[in-house]
């Protein structure tokens, strides 16, 4: 996913569970059935599972553009320093 | 957001805080509920009342139990236990509650009822002090609730007594 899309996921995941989780309470209180609230949000859970936890394309709609492989290996990698140190601690 | 594992993460513990508050909710939505149970305790016989061998008095009865108490369920009611008790005072404590019968309610249905029976379990007092003893018939109930809080109150029947001598 990229940035944008990763946004998005989140945004729909806490809207549609929180929504759901309305929806079902109200259901089941007026309903009087407790069993009725725990379906439907359990419905509610596997849905916003489906829509928001895959890489769905609609998510990559603003790609990001890394570095091209063949672009990275005309520059050097940077070096770790180690010898300098070594010399001064001897004395 | 980055990975599926860590999406798939933060979907559930969302979801399992919600459920908590959802749990909540309900159990908070009982308090609105305002029972009217009714109840009525008729003792149709005394079987025997002995003295037994350990010097303690014991009475068998049968009883006559009818009770209206579907006004205690809700939505978020499992069951409701209920047991009746008899309560006296003698000298040597102030309050004697001796559970006679029980039972267990299991749907709203079941909750308007009569029932002719003796009693489930002994009345058995610590001594000899029941002859001729003033007692109460008192209709517990507690409502076990399916998440949250269990409430629990009673309906106190005064009136009954003891026979002056053993039979």
């Amino acid at each position: 996913m990229d940035w944008q899309g990763q946004k998005l996921a989140e945004q729909i995941m806490q809207i549609m569970l929180l929504g759901f989780a309305m929806i079902a309470f109200v259901a089941g209180y007026v309903l009087g059935s407790f069993q009725m609230m725990i379906l439907l949000y359990a419905g509610g859970v596997t849905l916003t599972t489906l829509i928001t936890v895959p890489n769905w394309r609609f998510f990559n709609r603003h790609p990001l553009n890394w570095l091209d492989p063949s672009e990275a290996e005309k520059y050097p990698k940077p070096q770790v320093a180690v010898s300098s140190k070594k010399k001064a601690i001897k004395k | 957001m980055h990975s599926f594992g860590y999406r798939l993460n933060v979907l559930l513990t969302f979801a399992v805080t919600i459920l908590a508050l959802m749990c909540a909710m309900a159990s908070l939505s009982d308090n609105l509920n305002t029972p009217s149970p009714s109840a009525e305790i008729q003792i149709m016989n005394i079987n025997w009342f002995q003295k037994q061998p350990q010097g303690n008095d014991e009475v068998s009865l049968t009883m006559n139990i009818s009770a209206d108490l579907q006004s205690l369920f809700t939505w978020n009611t499992k069951q409701v236990f209920i047991f009746v008790a008899a309560e006296y005072e003698t000298p040597k404590n102030s309050l004697n509650q001796v559970s006679l019968w029980d039972a267990i309610i299991p749907a709203k249905e079941h909750a308007k009822f009569w029932i002719h029976t003796s009693n489930k379990y002994r009345f058995v007092d610590q001594g000899n002090n029941l002859r001729g003893k003033e007692f109460n018939l008192t209709l517990h109930w507690h409502v076990m609730p399916k998440t949250g809080k269990m409430f629990a109150n009673k309906i106190v029947m005064t009136g009954y007594s003891l026979p002056e001598e053993y039979r």
